[in-house]
């Protein structure tokens, strides 16, 4: 990252008459016949004119102005920031697979439905579920699909029921994702360590509970260790069992939520299987179930005919729950995802795993060790939580946060699940010199916020824009959208 | 990670072995033997198993094709490869922490300013998952602006992809969904202002058809029915030559973004767009970036209006989207900025005159008509009389053409229709292979 530059959004550079990609132009008589001028457009104001090489600039520079896994540590918790292999980029690039157009004749496609196929029973065993659809696109994507998945199958047994229990350690998308699925979210208090409390689930379980959503291991990354009881409870009322896939990352080869009594799971692609995050997506977010809802799940279902070689077919069920989005979902993700998988085999998953949970302990134990809080101190999955009540009292998580990256590191996940609190999840790809490092740079926060704590207040200083006031950028008046060509100077 | 490693880490956290990390879960959900998958493979070897795989596309690739569909066909420039596979746009997570982000969140507002500037709306958000789903969210938006009407009234000419998962999406949240029938002459769907119980108003632009609707009076009986319109572009080049939504009033823009340096890639990633007036832009689902300032005043950009989003409102949240397509969204800034001005004004150009061309020459074989007489942009309707559409593409696949998609499968009573699709990829040459092909297939 470079710091202390700006770059002039791309509207305000070039000159009228540059050319990046040079087209040829159309006769303008042809034109009019093609499509009479009443149903044309006027010029595109307001669009740059550059050379490619101003293009290419000015890209490269954005991209200064950024962070990525391949610069630094990026410990957010429950995002699974490990490194991406650059043989799955390699693979989704392959012209065999960007070119395909999935309205071709499905005898032409065959290899592609072949993989995603395989796909799927690879995340059947993995998950210990009995089918997957990998149509979702992001896990919030495969949330709601989960939750309709479950109405469905409420529905056909010809019952009502309308509420969803989530306890309130979870991630936002869940009770997002239950209102867009219909439901009603209850919110179900948990006890301090974020597991759930059974007297308040015992309160809350009656016959109208649809299903459960729980995160396991949970967003304070800790095992639920009461799951198959909590399963239990649910099935005997007709309700099921929704796991948050986000932290998968802690059991992958270990323990498998289909084996706890879970019925429905979202997975990310771009989380446990190693999918670049792009800035945001595009990620995959494929949805496992139990045999009982296997006829809800969204179409197109790819079924495999004969055995070997096989015939593989996109299905209608006539139960499904319809269509989630256009075509077979996020392909290119998911071909990322399956290479991934077949690089690691069943060995190398455990392994990530164990590393992972290695990994978050020693955090756990080295920085409890230098002063940190540590709210529950016994073991973590693949995630710790720190608190850092232990400073003093004027010093902010954000302050903290941002002070890290002067130090070279992304923040971890900060304020979420509890106020005031890291969440630090380091995945399996660091190595234990990138943990002393981090160890090292909280060490010294540590000491800063004692002797010197504007260090701290003040940070970042090495960043290209120092601390954004959010505040003031969503104040009514200032809000900026957009660039408008009105106000260009 | 080494033995070394190990073995200082859990001398460090006071183990004797990483098992005993995972003794938190009981002993009886712990997997007694190994999964079952395949046996892994090295890099050389995947490798080569995967440009196997990747055999079946090529050749598939290799064929003439006007498929289009929503799945547009559009050459991406070499320097979008080579700028979007640096790390730092691939390998960032979403930018929560504006000062390591500005690079993701200037391209995004960047991005988000093509949009509004291409619909004629006043803001764009920073993306969603795909146009179909981007339609669905767009009624659920129009939920939240127009609290009188419940029922939206949909195109039956909008993309049958598209109209099926709006019935995914609104099947459990009671709005319903009436369908507007088509003018079988013009292709244009009829919108008549005798629909009650309005809520928004839905159609293409250009529809599936890829006929032009008449946006203008779409938007008269919207506001007669007190209802909102919403528009889809299922093919966002046409934006670049059409006469933008926001310019007939539209309340919502939604499209499809895939045509903006995105291979088809069989289907995904897509790139969800959605953009609206001033007046509703609080309800606008998804991320959205603000330009703003850092402390010393210098600009800079952040995520805005976060009070919509799940991660603080929860199940008041506008919507349940967290990761979105932001790399998509970038990787369409950087077509956009490529092409240019007049460079994309040329392309749009070139697609319409193209096609209008193909039209023009398949219409003169005998037994093939034109169904709908309104206006195209780059994909139209033939009619193949006396022959079903799906058995005349059977027989141009013989030929090595993928001559487009048969309309029978979502509407019955166009047996003998296809949907051709043209674009700047499709040569004189390919152009001619067609027409030669389908006089033979015709006779």
């Amino acid at each position: 990252m470079i710091h202390n530059d700006t770059e002039k959004l791309i509207f305000e550079q070039g000159r009228a008459g540059r050319v990046g990609v040079d087209v040829e132009g159309v006769c303008l008589i042809e034109l009019d016949h093609a499509l009479p001028e009443e149903l044309r457009r006027g010029p595109l104001d307001g669009f740059p004119e550059v050379t490619e090489p101003e293009m290419v600039r000015h890209y490269t520079r954005l991209s200064q102005r950024n962070v990525g896994i391949d610069d630094t540590f990026y410990p957010l918790g429950s995002c699974t920031m490990k490194y991406n292999p650059r043989m799955n980029e390699a693979v989704a690039n392959m012209k065999g697979f960007t070119q395909l157009h999935p309205a071709m004749p499905v005898k032409d496609t065959q290899d592609a439905f072949r993989l995603l196929w395989e796909l799927e029973e690879m995340l059947k065993e993995i998950c210990g579920m009995d089918a997957f659809t990998l149509n979702p696109v992001a896990g919030a994507h495969g949330e709601v699909t989960g939750l309709k998945i479950i109405r469905a199958a409420i529905r056909a047994r010809g019952e009502k029921r309308d509420k969803v229990l989530i306890p309130t350690s979870a991630h936002g998308t869940n009770p997002a994702s239950a209102m867009l699925a219909g439901f009603t979210p209850v919110n179900i208090e948990v006890n301090p360590d974020g597991s759930v409390n059974f007297e308040a689930l015992e309160k809350a379980l009656d016959e109208n509970v649809a299903a459960m959503m729980i995160t396991n291991p949970s967003t304070l990354g800790l095992f639920e260790t009461n799951i198959k009881k909590i399963a239990d409870m649910l099935h005997a009322k007709g309700a099921f069992l929704y796991c948050d896939g986000a932290n998968l990352n802690a059991l992958v080869g270990i323990a498998r939520p289909g084996d706890m009594g879970f019925d429905v799971i979202q997975t990310n692609m771009h989380k446990t299987f190693s999918t670049p995050h792009g800035g945001g997506g595009p990620g995959a977010g494929p949805v496992g179930v139990k045999k009982e809802l296997v006829p809800f799940l969204p179409y197109p279902q790819i079924e495999k005919f004969f055995s070997t070689p096989g015939i593989f077919i996109p299905m209608t069920d006539e139960h499904s729950i319809g269509r989630i989005h256009s075509y077979y979902g996020n392909f290119l993700v998911l071909l990322r995802a399956y290479v991934y998988l077949r690089t690691m085999g069943a060995r190398g998953l455990r392994e990530v795993a164990e590393a992972a949970v290695l990994n978050a302990n020693y955090l756990r134990v080295s920085l409890r060790d230098i002063g940190y809080r540590i709210p529950f101190d016994r073991p973590c999955m693949h995630e710790c939580l720190i608190m850092h009540d232990g400073l003093p009292k004027e010093i902010k998580t954000l302050d903290i946060a941002k002070r890290l990256m002067d130090k070279g590191f992304h923040p971890p996940t900060m304020d979420f699940p509890l106020h005031g609190c890291f969440l630090i999840e380091p995945t399996e790809t660091e190595t234990k010199e990138t943990l002393d490092a981090f160890i090292k740079a909280m060490y010294e926060i540590l000491i800063e916020s004692e002797v010197s704590p504007e260090l701290l207040h003040d940070a970042p200083h090495i960043t290209p824009v120092k601390r954004v006031d959010d505040v003031a950028a969503n104040r009514p008046k200032n809000l900026n959208l957009r660039w408008n060509s009105n106000k260009a100077v | 990670m080494t033995e070394e490693d190990q073995a200082e880490m859990l001398k460090k956290i006071e183990v004797k072995d990483v098992g005993e990390l995972f003794e938190q879960i009981p002993e009886q959900l712990r997997l007694k033997q190994p999964l079952n998958l395949p046996a892994p493979l090295s890099e050389m070897e995947l490798m080569a198993m995967m440009e196997k795989l990747a055999k079946e596309g090529e050749i598939a690739a290799s064929k003439t094709s006007f498929l289009g569909g929503g799945i547009n066909r559009h050459y991406v420039p070499a320097t979008i490869s080579s700028l979007i596979s640096r790390e730092e746009f691939l390998t960032a997570y979403t930018p929560y922490q504006p000062e390591a982000s500005q690079g993701t969140l200037q391209a995004l507002y960047e991005f988000q300013t093509y949009i509004a500037m291409l619909s004629g709306m006043d803001a764009a958000n920073a993306s969603l998952y795909d146009g179909a789903t981007a339609t669905a969210e767009a009624v659920l938006m129009a939920k939240r602006i127009n609290k009188k009407g419940n029922t939206v009234y949909v195109s039956s000419a909008l993309h049958p992809h598209y109209r099926e998962v709006l019935r995914t999406y609104l099947r459990d949240v009671d709005i319903p969904i009436v369908e507007l029938a088509f003018d079988p002459k013009t292709g244009k769907t009829i919108i008549l202002p005798m629909m009650n119980d309005a809520l928004a108003v839905v159609v293409g632009y250009p529809n599936y058809f890829g006929v032009i609707e008449d946006l203008k009076d779409a938007r008269e009986v919207a506001t007669k029915i007190g209802a909102l319109l919403i528009s889809v572009t299922t093919e966002a080049l046409a934006l670049a030559l059409l006469k933008p939504p926001g310019e007939f009033g539209v309340d919502i823009f939604v499209g499809e973004g895939q045509s903006f340096g995105l291979p088809p890639s069989f289907g995904g990633p897509l790139l969800g767009l959605i953009a609206t007036k001033e007046a509703y832009v609080r309800n606008l689902p998804g991320r959205i970036i603000g330009r703003g300032q850092d402390k010393n005043g210098k600009d800079a950009f952040v995520i805005v209006i976060a009070t919509r989003e799940q991660h603080i409102k929860r199940e008041k949240a506008t919507s349940n989207i967290c990761t979105n397509e932001a790399l998509c969204a970038t990787i369409a800034g950087m077509y956009l900025t490529a092409y240019g001005k007049t460079g994309l004004a040329k392309l749009a150009q070139q697609n319409a005159v193209k096609a209008f061309r193909l039209r023009k020459k398949l219409a003169k074989i005998p037994g093939v008509s034109i169904p709908f007489s309104g206006n195209t942009f780059n994909e139209f309707v033939i009619r193949t009389e006396k022959r079903y559409g799906h058995n005349v593409l059977h027989y141009l696949t013989e030929r090595d053409i993928f001559g487009g998609i048969a309309l029978s499968k979502h509407y019955s009573n166009n047996p003998n229709d296809i949907l051709v699709s043209v674009t700047e990829m499709n040569t004189d040459e390919d152009a001619e292979k067609l027409v030669h092909a389908l006089t033979e297939i015709m006779k």
